[in-house]
Parts: structure tokens; sequence; C-alpha cells
């Protein structure tokens, strides 16, 4: 099925290794390939040491990558050479973190947090512009005006994270990566900050990476999710098929572990084992499209498996 | 003890943080029981007194706070007015704690084996080669592979689910009678976490210890806990059994936390967010706390502290709108959706079996 949305960004067999020659080499992040539509939330999880922060930090160019190709509105980002281009595409992709507390600096006040990028690039006319840019910011993530003279001290961890959400929106960028963004929150501040991102997805037309280890968010806010372990992707697929439909059994051991806030549901809990073993033999892997827009990484005598999986849960019809 | 059964009674807690500020009312008139052999999970967010209530249970409060009123009772004797120097021999021994980054609660520069036969040495006065040997079957029992091999490790060779696991075998040693677990398992991934859930449901079982658990996370609250009591800002505002708690919950802060969730099944649309922030405890609110933040609040919210009012005998939320002439109104869809669930389950046929622990 031929999409005919835009790609924006675009992953071909991206490497990242770190202590490249030494003993103590690490393959943080080992031949991912995915693309992200434009206007899509794509979720990346995994557990710790999975490599998907490493992969968010590589697409950003927070690293120089080992191996392959990251293309960013039709441009290869490793062939931005100039600092005008450099610059042009840091405006356009922009990260939140996931502690709200170091990521902002205790020394600034929350104007000059937000408009540090305003000022980089030189979005703001002058002083009462970048004021009325400071402000309208605020308020386009529910805080207000009156608090742009303040320190990040004085804010709440929700609070906090809203700051770091207005500072990435300030340059007005297309793509914002997500770094497991409420994870440090409340559950019930977690909610306020998830909607906050999906409504300013649709006003702004913004393209998420989010990655995360909390699954249930994940599937909530993303549409289309990539399942990573030990620095691969095992699957990819619509939100709702990974999760209903998990056709990894690391996909199924991990889902199956996520506990429910149900009782009833918590005294039957059938925990997938998963066998690692099945990662580590040198069979050759690729990601074969098991069923359309689903993906599995699976060697040739197994992909028979997977769609017979894919059949069984009615992905596919035979 | 006002109940052979129970092991440790709180009542009429109130702790006080003097700061520079002013007195920060942390914890507002918390009492609450923990039975022989049960899972009693304390949920809320941070700040809402959680993990105070349990420090205070180890004589581990900061220097700056003062416990204002209040007792707690365990073998017929008030811990607040033990010395430390009593604290010590309960702390470890009968009374063990869990905390929540498995990476800063072992010692770095001793080897495991050490840190697991240390309370043993300490409070049972066992020689280092015994109490070594223990620590060896307590390895084991945590599920270490290979422990005659590991034991002699330290902390920075194993993984953070390993770390916890000797952690946990630190606390159980002892067998302690109460086990008090702060966020054990929210640095975790979630396969890890699994496991270290399930290991300690096993260990309960076998040495038949009481498990304070406090955590935000109310997943793992469903699958551990025999009763729920919920805080917010201070104070227990319901408390029940974890399917009373689950599938019939009556104050409104209940609702918001179990409605902001979304499960695997959640579809698109918004999430319902509570709105606003917990109140600042420097100048606590007068009347029900989360009436700011609730939709359902009526004027006496705001005027009035409201008393714990009966569900059932294991059943009770402190809201007005349990009050008789309260009027009737209708929660979020999800927890009519959770609350119809209940009614099937208390129907008499078929025989319902009780979440006994075999």
């Amino acid at each position: 099925m031929p999409d005919e949305r835009k790609k924006i960004l675009e992953v071909h067999h991206l490497k990242q290794y770190f202590n490249v020659g030494k003993r103590d080499e690490v393959r943080a992040v080992d031949d991912v390939s995915f693309d992200i539509y434009e206007g899509e939330t794509f979720g990346l999880v995994g557990e710790s040491g999975s490599g998907k922060t490493t992969a968010g930090r590589a697409i950003i160019h927070l690293y120089e990558p080992t191996d392959g190709q990251i293309i960013f509105n039709g441009r290869d980002v490793s062939k931005l050479h100039t600092k005008a281009e450099m610059h042009e595409f840091r405006r356009e992709m922009q990260m939140i973190f996931q502690d709200p507390y170091a990521s902002l600096n205790p020394r600034m006040k929350v104007k000059d947090i937000v408009a540090e990028g305003i000022d980089i690039h030189g979005l703001a006319k002058d002083d009462a512009d970048r004021t009325k840019q400071v402000e309208d910011l605020l308020e386009t993530v529910g805080l207000n005006k009156d608090h742009s003279s303040r320190y990040p001290h004085e804010f709440s961890g929700g609070q906090r994270q809203r700051i770091g959400i207005a500072r990435a929106l300030a340059v007005e960028p297309k793509f914002i990566i997500a770094d497991e963004p409420i994870s440090a929150l409340d559950v019930s501040i977690q909610a306020q900050v998830v909607n906050l991102m999906k409504e300013l997805q649709v006003k702004q037309n913004l393209t998420y990476l989010f990655i995360a280890h909390d699954l249930s968010m994940v599937k909530y806010i993303s549409d289309r999710i990539g399942v990573m372990h030990y620095g691969k992707i095992l699957e990819i697929g619509p939100a709702d098929e990974v999760y209903g439909h998990p056709l990894h059994d690391y996909t199924k051991s991990l889902i199956s572990a996520v506990p429910v806030p149900d009782p009833e549901f918590e005294r039957n809990r059938k925990q997938m084992p998963y066998d690692e073993s099945l990662e580590k033999d040198d069979k050759k892997r690729r990601m074969v499209e098991i069923a359309p827009g689903h993906f599995v990484r699976a060697a040739e005598d197994e992909v028979a498996m997977y769609t017979q999986r894919a059949q069984a849960a009615g992905l596919i019809t035979d | 003890m006002e109940n052979p059964e129970n092991v440790i009674e709180v009542r009429n807690l109130e702790i006080d943080f003097h700061t520079y500020a002013g007195e920060v009312k942390a914890i507002r008139d918390v009492s609450f029981d923990l039975r022989k052999g049960e899972t009693l999970a304390i949920v809320g967010e941070s700040g809402s007194g959680k993990s105070v209530t349990t420090r205070s249970l180890m004589g581990l409060l900061a220097p700056n706070a003062e416990i204002k009123k209040g007792s707690i009772m365990f073998h017929g004797e008030d811990i607040i007015k033990k010395s430390e120097k009593d604290m010590q021999h309960i702390r470890g021994k009968d009374i063990a704690m869990i905390f929540q980054d498995p990476m800063t609660s072992l010692d770095p520069t001793m080897r495991i084996g050490m840190q697991i036969a240390e309370p043993l040495m300490k409070h049972k006065g066992l020689k280092k080669k015994e109490a070594i040997a223990q620590a060896l079957e307590m390895l084991k029992l945590v599920g270490i592979t290979n422990p005659e091999g590991r034991i002699n490790d330290y902390p920075y060779q194993f993984s953070g689910g390993m770390r916890q696991r000797i952690v946990i075998a630190i606390a159980l040693v002892c067998y302690p009678e109460v086990l008090i677990a702060d966020e054990p398992t929210t640095a975790l991934d979630v396969t890890i976490q699994a496991q270290i859930l399930d290991l300690m449901k096993d260990l309960q079982n076998r040495i038949d210890t009481s498990i304070i658990f406090i955590t935000h996370d109310l997943g793992v609250v469903a699958g551990m806990a025999d009763r729920v009591a919920v805080m917010y800002a201070g104070k227990i505002v319901e408390y029940g059994t974890v399917d009373e708690i689950f599938f019939n919950p009556q104050h409104p802060y209940t609702w918001g936390l179990l409605n902001s969730m979304p499960t695997l099944d959640t579809e698109g649309g918004s999430l319902s967010a509570i709105p606003g922030t917990p109140p600042d405890l420097l100048d606590p609110p007068v009347g029900d706390a989360f009436a700011a933040r609730s939709d359902y609040a009526m004027k006496i919210d705001t005027e009035k502290q409201p008393p714990f009012f009966k569900v059932s005998d294991t059943h009770y939320a402190a809201t007005w709108l349990l009050h008789p002439d309260a009027p009737k109104v209708t929660p979020p869809a999800e927890i009519i959706r959770r609350q119809k669930k209940f009614a099937e389950m208390q129907r008499p046929e078929p025989p319902i079996k009780t979440a006994t622990k075999e």
C-alpha cells in the first residue's frame, strides 16, 4: 500500500557505535531504519539500554553517526556542513527532555530560557516583539505572562515541562523529539502534558518522535510504534496493531509485563517469557513487511511463521 | 493494640516540617492499620505525604521534621517515643525498608555478600561465617544466578534489576515483620519490574511479612495490594480493599486518578487530566483539599473538612458526596464502567473467590 503522505524523516541503516575498535565497543544503535510521516507521532519504545535515546540523539545530530543516513525534509543531515545549514536544521528540529529539573538553567529567568532560541536565530524584530513572542508562547502552553520573570525553581515539575515545551516551540520547529517527556511527572500531571502536546500537534502541524518506556502512554499518543531491543528495531507498525496483535515475541513479552490498573486482570496476568537467544544466533535478519505497514525483523525462514501469526490475528486475509 | 490482627496502628499522625518559608503541614491527621501478612498500598502524588508517613514508621524523618501529634503503635509500644538507639534495634530487624533507587541504596565499596550478612551479625549476633552462609541462601532465594560465584562481587558489577534483588535480600534476611517498599520498581524496566514484583509476592508468602507498598503506579497497586489507601495533600482521602478502590471508588480524587491513566485499551481523544496542581501545604486549604481541582466540589467542601463516611466494613471515603443530604452526581464514564463491573463481582452466583493468597 503506497503511502501518499510526505516523509519528513527517513532513517536508513543508522549505526551509532561507541568506543569503536576497542574491547568495550558498544553498538548502541545497530542498523536501524524507519520513516516518520509529516504530522504523525512515531513512538519509539524499549527498555533501558535498548538504544532508543541514542537513536533520538543521533537523529538530531548530537552525535556523528557511525554509519547510515538520516534524511530530514529531503536533505541528508550528515551533509549539512556550513554553520548556516546546521542552524536551519536545528531550528526545524527541536527536543523536549525527560528531566524538567535538569534541562532548565536555574540561573536564567523563564523569559530568557524561552527566548534563547529566538535570540540565536534572530526571530524577534526588537525587544517588544521578543517579549510579545515569549508571552504568547507561555500562554500557548498554559502558563501566563506573569510567569516570565520568574526562575525555574519557582515552578512545579509539570509547569517546568511546559516551559521546556514553550522553549522548543519558540523557533517554530516542524519536528520535535520528545525523550521521555512525562516519565518524571505525577500521574495527574502526565495527562495534562500529553493533552497539551496533542493539542499543539494539531494546531501547529508538528511531527513527534516520542521516546518512552511507558507503553500505555506511548500507545495512546502514537500513530505508529517501533519497538527497540539491543540496538535494533524488532517490530514497527500501527500503534493499535502492535499493541493488539504483536507479532514479535519480544513485543509480546514487553506488552504482557505492563501493569494494568485493574485488580481482576492482574490476578489472571500471564507474563509471556522471552528467549533472547532468538536475536543472538547468527542468522541474517531484515525488516520484512508481514502485514500492510507492519514490519518485523525476521530471518528468511521465520517469515512464514510471522505471516501465519498475522493471518491468525486477522491482519492479513489469505 | 486495638485489634490483635494489626501489626502496626497509626493514629492521628501529624507531622510538620520547619522551613524558611514557614511550617509545612506534610501529614495532617493520618490513621491506618497494617494487618498481619497483608500488602497495604499507599497511593498518592509527590508531596502527598506517602513517603513521610513511612519514614516516620522507621524513625527516619529529616531533622527539620516535627511530629506534632499522634502515635505509631508497634508491638504495643509507641515508636514515636523510642530513642534512636532503640530504633536501631528495630530497623532492619523488625521493620525493614526497600528504597526506590537500587544504585544509591547499596554501599559501592562493600562486597554484596557482606552487605547481606551485616544485619544478621548486628541484630542476631551471628558469626561472620554463619552470616555469610545465610547470605548465600538469601541470594539463591532472590534469584541471583551463580550465587557462589557472585557473593564476593561489588554492586557495580550487577544490573539495576539484580541490584534491587540484592536490596530485597538485605531487607528480608532478618525475616522482618514489616517491609516498607518505597517505589521499589519505579527505576526498573517493565519486564524487570514484573520479575521483582513476583519475587516480592513469593517471598511474602514464604516468610509471612506485612508489606507497606508506596507507589504512584496504579497498575502496580492493582497487582500487589490487598488494601489501598489513597493520600492527597497530607491526608488519607479514601481506603478500602483493592477491589473496592479500583471498582467502586467514591472520592473525586480517586476518580481523577483512575480516569487520567490511559489503559492499553484507551482509544484516541484527549485524556481526562486533573486540572491544576496540588495545594501548598504551608497553608493547607480549609475543607476538602481536593475541592479546588474537583468538578464535583460543593460549597461545603471549601468550608469544612469531610469526615470518613462508611461505604462498607472495609471501605471508607472522606468526601461530602457521601453525606445523605448531598446531591446525586454522575461520576466520569470510566468510573461508571468500573462500578458496573463491581456490581457484577458482588452478585452471589457464581461464587466469586476472594483474592486469598495460597
